[in-house]
């Protein structure tokens, strides 16, 4: 949210703009340009572009480090196709790591260990490359969570947010595709697990089996074709995507904070060249900097001491990269439902948790705009961001979300947290199997109840000003404490956000209106103009501090003028 | 007198005084019985005569008076020399208050007392003895012989153990220990007493030669040079904590100055 | 809260009875007060500051070459058997060195560059005017009659069975597409299940030997408590993919308890040899190799996702998300004393399929 500073008084004019005198850099420019311009039109385009204006805030950046990641992972990964081999075909180790010479391996674990030893740089690039494809799945739910707590998936940006949800799942595949292609012992052991989620799907589950394997498990053709997935397939789709995630965010303008100036119908902030240009551009650099750090100093993924991938060994700790640890904290925490029905066997302990909760996830987020546009019957366009308090029920529901996926993830992680913890294994998944359920329920309710009150709050502020901090004692022997009205930028900015439309309105049945109120009936109403006047008439009067706790009508006005704080209270 | 007075209900008193009576214990028959101390060699008659009052003292109560076993602990006919040698060195046995695993703590008894302890319960019935060094040593193979140590103990051992040797859950609270820094001999005793939980790997079918080819691959693996931190080779678990903490979190720290206004007048 | 609730709605809608077509005045109760301008940087203000900005940014890209050439020579100069000891850790130096330099040098051009737009470039904030998403109401139209005048020329309308026929011939060149990935792999058929997925490479008299040495195992070495991670003899005939595959289903798990101690049902008493009992080693919920057993409980858990089964009583699940128990490998000795199969498993290994018939699984309680 834009700072709602204080105005100042004398609005300072602004700059007017430099006079046109064509200095040398221009006159030297015109040349180039104009051959471009005669061939491409690239004027035109620069005119519009150039200029565009960006808002300034550290949480729209949270996609970028996605997008960086991307072309960072694009780049490291081409270096190390130039020496990896797609191949499951067995050799004998025969490089620099001693404690696996001799030892029978595939050609795809082999190559991955020249690369990390007998390439100069290529554990540098192997590593940079691992933990970026963290980050870019990781920023990516950074990116979603600001924008789904900020509503900036509201119309109009609904397409953008679904191809959103399009990248976010396809990261984790192609994440988990690139996880597989070492054939370590770790990631072997989670391609056993998917051959396990694939076999469990009904009716279809040994025919999608023996196509993906060609044939039993392991086969000996699922590394190259993990790695088309992985290094043309998914990318290829992956960019596609990406493109049309920045041209319609182009098309629509950034959304902004609510904030002095800030309105549905501009965009305040800085113009694209040169000032985001320098800035974004920097932000690449400062990604791809701290992405190589992290390479040279956390090892991550030492597929050697893992081993290459042999079907009947197994290591304790064995998990699949943070982002798939829910769907793996699903499957541990299940009770082992099957049906065996006849001559068939309907493995629902690994289809509902594996295959049913991906869909789960991914549906509920493509629908979401949906659901609260229905739930709403918001049909206008927005552009200033929400603050989470404004709509107690969506942070609410992200709320609820984030916790049962975090407890997910707890699941997956229940062995390593029963060691370092000293807990009982059995007893963490015993409560996860009850916590997921009872815990998003309790955080929704809790804040709910956070975002009221902050609502409260804001109110308060708008109605009684800042609490000074300087308290009074009144002839009578109490205390209170002075509060001093907001600025009007502030008032703005905590007015701002939206009301939904008032009911009941034509043509809504009576089922949404029971999911209006029950979605937005709790929020606190933004005062009106004259309550906002007679308050501030009534702050210049005095500290009586009367009638104003609720009138009644939905406008509580919580607390009172002063806050008392004599010592005879309670 | 009035410092020991005033502490005389303190919580540790009890265990001090335990620990007190054991050293105790241990003393007097140094004195009492000086002359075989010397010996090493496990098996003497007095030497067992030694074990049983020290098993009198230390592990009656629980594993019974002949080790025959009781309610509160196993029997110990037929566990061998190398079981308690494991057991107490390693500060397992005895136990501090019934837990569901014994846990590894500081050995209070000396060399000979382990001796004589282990001797008395070898002579309860036939087990594994106290290994030489030459049963457990890994000087002296081949890089070969430690790369298939490797698949050994990617076969037998990191189920439990983890690839890295950091150890693992188990059910119900127990866990199968960190590797890091168990001697050689230790790891050779666990083997093939199998203590706790641990199945035993006999010698028939692991042999020592392929014992210490697994020590050797864990030492070597200690030894090895690493990409970086090894964020407690834990695997993906850690890593993706990691990427959120200093890679989110350090690049949100930057996007926030990015997009602070520099500093005004 | 209690003016909050939901009942209330109806009364506040009494004020703003017009609905969705409320006034911008309404909506907003505080007047827009426009964008603040803030006062200038210090850079701006304060000519040291200014210059000590200039040096900051300038230094950040000077240093970038220093650190390119050090990563170069580095590239050369540091051979990679040369390591960096900081506590138990062995660093390879050259891996971190290329890394520290040039992770830095790549992240000082960022600082600069950042540094260079925050507090050098004109920052005052600038205002865009926003269209809607939408086209104008006059464009949609002309675009809409576009179309359908398109579609007259078309004459689709009188010749309705281009377009269909078209749909059709379009439709229908999916299935030379989908046909074409037939061959995916081979089908698993009632047949092909029988030969692949549903058997292993036991059968009666192959030796139980040791994983990796391949050594057979005497029954009288086994001790109890003793666990054994065993491959069949046959195993060694198999290499590259087809080990893989054969070793996936084929591994098991040889224990021995004591048969005081353990229960074994009537139609199993042939399948032990003095408490040794064996077991696949591959769960019947995903398919990882489990041998984390416990000698005391007899329980063996999964370290993948916790499945626990007791190998004292047949196998069967005692916590976890495994539906199935583990199936049992039914054993003999041979004349020498060594450990046989004496058939191959009776139910298929590994995880569930949906064409397996899981009726003559063991289930606790059975005979």
């Amino acid at each position: 949210m834009a700072k709602p500073a204080a105005l100042s008084e004398e609005r300072t004019v602004p700059p007017t703009e430099p006079e046109r005198v064509p200095g040398p850099v221009l006159k030297r420019l015109a040349g180039p340009t104009a051959w471009a311009d005669e061939r491409t039109g690239a004027a035109g385009l620069g005119k519009y572009f150039l200029r565009k204006v960006f808002p300034d805030h550290w949480s729209f950046l949270l996609g970028e480090i996605a997008l960086y990641s991307f072309i960072i992972l694009l780049l490291t990964g081409v270096f190390l196709t130039l020496w990896y081999k797609p191949s499951m075909a067995e050799i004998e180790y025969e490089g620099s790591y001693q404690l696996l010479r001799g030892v029978a391996v595939s050609e795809a674990f082999a190559s991955t260990l020249d690369i990390s030893f007998d390439i100069r740089g290529g554990l540098l690039m192997r590593q940079v490359h691992h933990w970026s494809a963290m980050l870019f799945v990781a920023a990516m739910f950074a990116h979603m969570l600001r924008v789904f707590f900020t509503g900036a998936f509201r119309k109009p940006r609904e397409i953008n947010w679904v191809i959103g949800v399009a990248l976010l799942s396809l990261g984790l595949i192609e994440g988990f595709a690139g996880y597989s292609l070492p054939d370590d012992l770790l990631s072997g052991t989670g391609l056993r697990f998917v051959d396990g989620l694939i076999r469990s799907i009904p009716v279809i589950g040994t025919w999608a089996e023996f196509f993906v394997f060609n044939g039993e498990f392991p086969g000996d053709l699922i590394i190259s074709r993990l790695y088309m997935a992985h290094i043309l397939l998914i990318p290829g789709i992956l960019l596609g995507l990406i493109a049309a995630h920045m041209a319609l965010l182009v098309y629509h303008k950034h959304t902004q904070y609510p904030g002095p100036g800030r309105t549905d119908k501009n965009v305040v902030g800085y113009p694209l060249y040169p000032i985001y240009m320098a800035k974004a551009g920097g932000f690449f650099f400062i990604v791809f900097g701290v992405t190589v750090l992290m390479g040279a100093t956390m090892q991550i993924n030492p597929l050697w001491t893992y081993g290459p991938y042999n079907p009947s060994q197994v290591t304790a700790g064995s998990q699949p990269d943070w982002y798939m640890g829910w769907v793996e904290g699903a499957i541990r925490i299940m009770p082992g439902w099957e049906w065996h029905i006849g001559g068939t066997t309907w493995s629902w302990n690994i289809f509902l948790p594996g295959v049913g909760l991906l869909t789960l996830l991914f549906v509920l987020l493509g629908v979401y705009p949906w659901v609260e546009a229905w739930l709403t019957g918001d049909k206008r366009e927005h552009h200033v961001l929400e603050r989470p308090r404004a709509n107690a029920t969506r942070t609410a529901f992200g709320v609820a979300g984030i916790v049962c996926f975090s407890l997910f993830m707890i699941g997956g992680g229940n062995d390593i947290i029963a060691v370092m913890f000293n807990l009982s294994l059995n007893t963490i998944s015993v409560v996860l199997r009850w916590a997921v359920f009872i815990g998003p329920v309790l955080a929704f309710i809790i804040t709910k109840r956070i975002c009221i009150a902050l609502q409260r709050t804001d109110q308060e502020r708008l109605l009684h000003g800042s609490e000074s901090g300087v308290i009074q004692r009144s002839p009578v022997g109490g205390y209170s404490e002075d509060h001093r009205p907001i600025s009007q930028g502030e008032a703005y900015t905590l007015t701002h956000h939206n009301e939904y439309p008032s009911l009941p309105e034509e043509g809504v049945s009576k089922r949404q209106l029971q999911a209006r109120r029950w979605f937005y009936g709790d929020n606190m109403s933004k005062p009106t103009r004259a309550e906002l006047e007679a308050a501030a008439h009534h702050g210049h009067d005095g500290h009586d501090g009367d009638g104003h706790d609720g009138d009644g009508n939905g406008h509580e006005v919580a607390g009172r003028e002063s806050r008392e704080l004599t010592s005879s209270r309670d | 007198m009035k410092f020991l007075s005033s502490r005389r209900r303190h919580r540790a008193v009890r265990p001090l005084l335990l620990v007190a009576a054991l050293f105790l214990t241990g003393a007097l028959y140094t004195v009492a019985v000086p002359d075989e101390r010397s010996s090493a060699d496990a098996g003497t008659s007095t030497q067992v005569e030694e074990g049983r009052a020290l098993f009198a003292v230390n592990c009656s109560s629980c594993h019974g008076l002949n080790g025959e076993g009781s309610s509160e602990g196993p029997s110990l006919v037929g566990v061998g020399a190398a079981s308690v040698d494991f057991q107490v060195e390693t500060g397992r046995m005895p136990l501090a208050a019934p837990v569901e695993q014994a846990p590894q703590k500081e050995n209070i008894y000396s060399r000979e007392e382990i001796d004589a302890m282990a001797a008395y319960v070898a002579s309860l019935g036939p087990g594994p003895e106290i290994p030489t060094e030459a049963q457990y040593d890994p000087e002296g193979l081949t890089a070969e012989q430690i790369a298939e140590g490797g698949e050994l103990f990617r076969t037998n051992c990191s189920a439990c153990h983890n690839f890295a040797g950091s150890g693992g859950a188990l059910p119900n609270g127990k866990y199968a220990p960190a590797l890091e820094g168990v001697t050689p001999k230790h790891i050779w005793e666990a083997l093939r007493t199998g203590p706790q939980q641990m199945p035993v790997f006999s010698e028939e079918v692991i042999t020592d030669e392929n014992v210490r080819m697994m020590i050797a691959y864990l030492q070597s693996l200690e030894e090895e040079p690493t990409g970086g931190l090894t964020l407690g080779g834990l695997g993906p678990v850690s890593e993706g904590l990691w990427a959120w903490i200093v890679g989110i979190g350090g690049l949100c720290l930057f996007a926030v100055w990015i997009a602070s206004k520099g500093a005004r007048k | 809260m209690s003016h909050t609730g939901g009942s209330d709605i109806s009364v506040r809608d009494t004020r703003t009875s017009a609905g969705t077509t409320r006034s911008d005045d309404e909506r907003f109760p505080v007047d827009n007060p426009g964008v603040e301008h803030e006062p200038p940087r210090w850079t701006d203000a304060d000519p040291d500051a200014g210059r000590s900005a200039y040096t900051f940014v300038v230094g950040c890209f000077a240093l970038v070459p220093v650190l390119a050439i050090a990563f170069v020579v580095i590239y050369f100069a540091v051979p990679e058997n040369v390591f960096i000891d900081v506590g138990s850790n062995h660093y390879m130096a050259q891996h971190l060195l290329l890394g520290l330099t040039l992770g830095l040098a790549i992240l000082l051009v960022g600082v600069g560059a950042v540094q260079w737009a925050r507090l050098l470039m004109d920052d005052t904030e600038r205002t865009e005017e926003r269209h809607t998403a939408a086209s104008s109401a006059e464009t949609r139209t002309a675009a809409i009659d576009i179309v359908y005048q398109g579609l007259q020329e078309t004459n689709l309308g009188r010749r309705k069975l281009i377009g269909r026929s078209l749909l059709g011939a379009l439709g229908i060149l999916v299935a030379p597409a989908a046909v074409l990935l037939a061959d995916l792999g081979p089908w698993p058929t009632a047949r092909v299940r029988a030969e692949t997925i549903e058997r292993t490479i036991w059968g009666e008299g192959v030796r139980l030997v040791n994983d990796v040495t391949y050594e057979p195992i005497l029954a009288a070495d086994m001790e109890i408590g003793q666990l054994v991670n065993a491959e069949p003899e046959n195993l060694q005939e198999f290499h590259g993919h087809h080990l893989q595959v054969e070793r996936a289903k084929a591994a098991i798990i040889v224990v021995r308890m004591d048969p005081n101690s353990i229960t074994i049902p009537e139609s199993r008493s042939s399948w032990h040899v003095n408490g040794i009992l064996s077991y696949s080693k591959i769960c019947t919920h995903v398919g990882c190799p489990i041998s984390l057993w416990e000698q005391q409980t007899h329980h063996l858990l999964c370290p993948c996702h916790q499945s626990t089964f007791d190998l004292g009583n047949s196998g069967v699940v005692v916590f976890g998300p495994a539906a199935r128990s583990l199936p049992q490998l039914p054993i003999s000795t041979d004349a020498e004393g060594y450990l046989i199969a004496t058939s191959d498993f009776p139910v298929p290994v590994g995880p569930s399929y949906f064409e397996r018939d899981s009726r003559n699984d063991y289930e606790d309680g059975d005979a």
